[in-house]
């Protein structure tokens, strides 16, 4: 295959096949995805960090083991985009917040060890809510990422780089971090598959921490069969993080096309019918609700009451841990350091430490950092701490044994990904509440630890992507990810938006 | 009212160094002296994304030190994070046990200075990750923050295992306070979690005290002490913190609850910045860790494998070496002293726990305290001392001569070996009658006059002479001459009266 256009818009899947055939080169992979991110990112910005020289060379080892006839790992010479989340030793890691511009880790955080293991080709960095928090990726410390379906919106968020990246097909599969949402709602409002798997399923070490309790690593790719092999690369037991679940997976690859017959499928009543739930959406869910029916499933409504207090608990829990998280960046030991500056900005020469690390603090972190650090202080103080965070802890238990309820009788639940397709950007910068609603579907299952997948199910009438989420419980990997296989078949979803030349009318 | 007249109450809280290999959360060495920072990993720097992952050692440690002290030990016990801002924490907040530890709720008896023996609580044992170390540079601060020019940052301490110990507020006096952390020192080590260096800052010492009427069941306002690093500076920062108190209490004053640095030069304790004293520390579960559940089976082997505690050690002692309870608690409350002790005496004859007793607390003691040499690294090994009893039980030494040879031992003459240090410096006893004979007449043969004075002088003169005489026969001997044969000889050879 001399041509590099056929290579980009493929699967991981067959892009691994190409290069362990020897059809074509790592290199060649690599080279044509960066040509496609250096003539179209420059409209979606999904990158903070292009890898270059980096990826190339990393293609060029997985050839050069080919030639020496080694075993090929599963991902051997597949381009991945990585959330800036992820500590990578050859390109800098900024939790796109300017706190950390330029950094290097001295280290791999674990998934990204696993995915170089395995042949993948880092390509590079993608943008973000500084410290993943946010729901449009306009938080970023470096710039906002538009949508590939429109460049006038939101990709979503926190891992809108990552997802954007996928829509854009700048790399088949794509790394994120989902703590309240923040892989699956970006994956509805780009059009592609996005999983959180259960907490504890992938390692969090050398992922950058923002809600040590929620956060938890997953894939995005285009196909769920992508979802499946990228998860089973980077899942398993990592003795370094000692919240790492000790038992091995079941294989969930394996089992992708075993159907749905006899699955019991429960909707959730209070996430279909949230409030200000687009109509589009909640249509889409009838619609998977058709598909399971028609594949042989049985599908009933259920009710869990206490989802509706998941958002209150959510945005005490994961600021109060994010105060915490966050205070090491101070500016003494790596990152930015501001000079604390006295009257008339003369830089004090006889400053505290404590005025260099509110100097530094101040300059590095962006407004909702600086929000979610105070709203997470306050929750944590003395005399506070049991109204707030004690309280918050206690909704999680109540949500958790819900949900455990609501499993006695599903096997999976079905519920929107995200109450509306992609808004403008700007539209709700100014109105923290608005933009917090935007995951209320996602966050139950970051507070019960569970699992749960965006499957693309159309476009809207403003031909913007729509995502329904299939949720399982706790280590339920296998059954989600074959039940979203069954609505990837059903929806036959082949939307790819066009770009650039592609997108000249 | 004076000092009499109030009741001292003092609580301490004891930071034991954990000796164990590795650091509390990462793999690396828990050791000391390295250079500055090369001593770090991304966990124990706290480096974005890196995670802790707790020391079983660690925890085994704790519950040993749970089952000494007869402590409640929970099934489950938790980490906290411990939130606040200082740059030698490099997350700025330090991972500790907080409300659920590791050991609650346990006792210690403690010998006190009138003889008798108390049972004191123990509140708590918890453990936690040091921090690492600054040093102010600079600006003629003296190594004190204020003032300095710019500050150093040592992190190779950082996530040192610590176990902090906190007594119940139940001593009473700057004595009763020393007598517990000589004791529990001895229990740390015994157990072997540590290796209780006070002077080394593996034993670190803070003191809660305050005073009361006497008869008054009301706690006093407390002031918290901290910078004392040996038992002695412990006792002298709590009689001048006492004392203060009383002044403070009997001019009609309030006590500012707050911490205060005992100064060791000036001998008196300062208050630091109160308004640090007003923390709010934001506890709460450490999500990064999960609970410390250590199963029954565990807590089991290491109950069976809990070795002899000093009281028990130094009731043994007493009993089947017959010596002394002040003799016996100084071998067991001096880190390494009853293990020299009992190694020496296996070496030696039976019998002879008295007599290395009397060596090992007298002069070796008197040298281990000169020296701040630990009984382990001595160059008289417990062999040399077994050697150097042998050599004063056949008559080779005298009493001392064997001083001498001990001494010159000690300083590691002759590899430390006895018997060298004799054969080197021909010290060797002489107990040749003829020779020793000959000695004594030579000596009577030079003094004539002070011969005819003896034997007509009064008993007390006839005394002093003897003295005379036989201290003229020693430096006759060079001091090696067997003094039984000679008192013997120098009787028979002195006229017997008029």
């Amino acid at each position: 295959m001399s041509s590099s256009d056929g290579l980009v818009g493929r699967t991981a899947v067959e892009l691994a096949e190409l290069v362990r055939r020897g059809d074509v080169s790592a290199v060649e992979v690599t080279d044509a995805h960066l040509a496609r991110i250096e003539a179209l990112d420059a409209d979606v910005h999904s990158f903070l960090c292009v890898g270059g020289d980096v990826a190339r060379a990393a293609a060029a080892d997985v050839d050069a083991a080919r030639a020496r006839r080694e075993d090929l790992g599963p991902l051997a010479g597949v381009p991945v985009a990585v959330k800036d989340m992820f500590c990578t030793t050859d390109l800098p890691t900024t939790a796109g917040s300017r706190i950390l511009e330029g950094w290097r880790p001295p280290y791999d955080s674990t998934a990204v060890a696993r995915l170089r293991a395995a042949g993948a080709v880092v390509i590079g960095k993608t943008n973000l809510d500084e410290f993943a928090m946010g729901s449009s990726t306009e938080n970023s410390g470096y710039f906002p990422t538009a949508n590939p379906w429109d460049l006038g919106r939101v990709p979503g968020g926190s891992s809108g780089g990552s997802a954007a990246a996928v829509a854009a097909r700048f790399a088949p599969l794509a790394l994120g971090t989902d703590t309240g949402g923040s892989i699956r709602q970006p994956a509805a409002l780009c059009g592609v598959v996005g999983m959180r798997p259960t907490y504890g399923r992938v390692s969090r070490y050398g992922i950058v921490a923002y809600a040590s309790s929620l956060d938890q690593a997953g894939p995005f790719a285009t196909t769920v069969t992508d979802t499946a092999l990228l998860l089973e690369t980077i899942w398993g037991h990592d003795p370094m993080d000692s919240t790492s679940i000790p038992a091995a997976p079941e294989p969930a690859l394996a089992r992708l096309e075993d159907g749905v017959e006899g699955l019991r499928v429960g909707v959730v009543r209070e996430l279909t019918e949230v409030e200000g739930i687009q109509p589009e959406v909640r249509a889409a869910v009838d619609s998977a609700r058709n598909l399971y029916e028609k594949a042989g499933a049985s599908v009933e409504v259920v009710s869990v009451p206490s989802v509706e207090y998941g958002l209150s608990a959510y945005y005490i829990i994961a600021p109060a841990e994010a105060s915490s998280n966050l205070a090491r960046y101070d500016g003494v030991r790596y990152g930015l350091r501001a000079e604390a500056r006295g009257s008339g900005g003369v830089p004090r020469k006889d400053s505290e430490v404590a005025a260099m690390n509110a100097a530094t603090r101040e300059a590095g972190f962006g407004t909702e950092v600086k929000r979610r650090i105070m709203l997470g202080t306050y929750a944590l103080s003395a005399g506070y701490y049991d109204a707030y965070y004690g309280q918050a802890q206690r909704v999680r238990t109540l949500i958790i044994r819900d949900f455990a309820r609501a499993y006695e009788r599903f096997d999976v639940l079905l519920a929107p990904t995200s109450p509306t397709t992609a808004f403008e950007l700007g539209a709700k910068t100014s109105d923290p509440l608005a933009m917090y609603l935007s995951d209320v579907c996602t966050i139950p299952t970051n507070l019960t630890g569970a699992c749960a997948i965006s499957v693309p199910a159309g476009l809207d009438a403003a031909g913007l992507p729509i995502g329904v989420q299939v949720l399982a419980p706790a280590l339920g990997e296998a059954v989600l990810l074959r039940a979203a296989r069954a609505l990837e078949v059903g929806f036959a979803f082949a939307g790819v938006p066009k770009l650039g030349e592609e997108a000249a009318p | 009212m004076s000092l009499t007249d109030w009741e001292t109450v003092i609580g301490l809280e004891v930071h034991c160094e954990l000796a164990t290999e590795t650091k509390l959360f990462c793999g690396c060495p828990n050791d000391f002296g390295r250079s500055p920072n090369t001593n770090v990993c991304p966990v124990c720097l706290g480096l974005p994304g890196s995670l802790p992952v707790l020391n079983e050692r660690a925890v085994e440690f704790a519950l040993r030190v749970g089952e000494a002290l007869h402590c409640d030990v929970p099934e489950e016990s938790i980490f906290h994070r411990k939130n606040y801002f200082y740059p030698d924490m490099p997350k700025n907040y330090q991972v500790s046990q907080y409300d659920e530890p590791i050991c609650g709720n346990g006792w210690l008896t403690v010998p006190l200075p009138d003889g008798a023996a108390r049972r004191i609580g123990i509140e708590r044992a918890h453990l936690e990750e040091d921090a690492g170390k600054n040093s102010h540079v600079g600006g003629g601060s003296g190594g004190r923050v204020h003032g300095a020019d710019h500050s150093l940052i040592d992190y190779n301490r950082a996530g040192v295992p610590l176990l902090e110990i906190v007594s119940k507020p139940d001593l009473r006096s700057p004595e009763e306070a020393r007598s517990y952390v000589a004791e529990l020192r001895g229990v740390l080590e015994a157990i072997g979690v540590s290796d209780v260096k006070m002077e080394e800052g593996s034993l670190r010492v803070d003191a809660n005290i305050s005073l009361r009427p006497a008869g008054s069941e009301k706690l006093g306002t407390r002031t918290e002490i901290k910078n004392m690093n040996s038992l002695r500076s412990l006792t002298h920062a709590l009689e001048y913190e006492a004392e203060r108190q009383a002044e403070v209490l009997e001019a009609g004053d309030a006590i500012i609850q707050e911490t205060r640095h005992w100064d060791e030069e000036a001998g008196r304790t300062y208050s630091l910045r109160s308004k640090e004293e007003s923390h709010d520390y934001r506890y709460f579960p450490e999500p990064d860790l999960v609970p410390v559940v250590p199963s029954a089976e565990w807590r089991d082997r290491v109950r069976a494998a809990m070795p002899e505690l000093p009281s028990a050690r130094k009731a043994r002692l007493i009993e089947s070496w017959g010596i002394s309870d002040t003799d016996a608690s100084v071998l067991v409350s001096t880190p390494g002293l009853a293990d020299y002790a009992e190694a020496a005496v296996g070496a030696a004859a039976n019998g002879s726990g008295r007599d290395v007793t009397n060596w090992v607390t007298g002069d070796l003691l008197a040298h281990l305290k000169e020296s701040g040499a630990a009984p382990a690294d001595l160059p008289l090994a417990p062999a040399g001392m077994a050697e150097l009893l042998k050599l004063v039980g056949d008559g080779t030494l005298s009493r001392p001569l064997a001083k001498e040879v001990l001494s010159a031992a000690l300083s590691g003459e002759e590899g430390g070996s006895p018997a060298a240090i004799v054969a080197a410096r021909g010290l060797a006893q002489v107990s040749d009658e003829g020779a020793l004979a000959a000695a004594v007449q030579a000596v009577l043969d030079a003094h004539p006059a002070e011969v005819d004075r003896y034997r007509t002088g009064e008993d007390k003169d006839r005394k002093k002479l003897r003295g005379f005489f036989m201290g003229k026969v020693m430096a006759e001997t060079k001091g090696r001459g067997n003094p039984q044969v000679l008192n013997r000889l120098l009787d028979a050879a002195l006229p017997t009266g008029p």
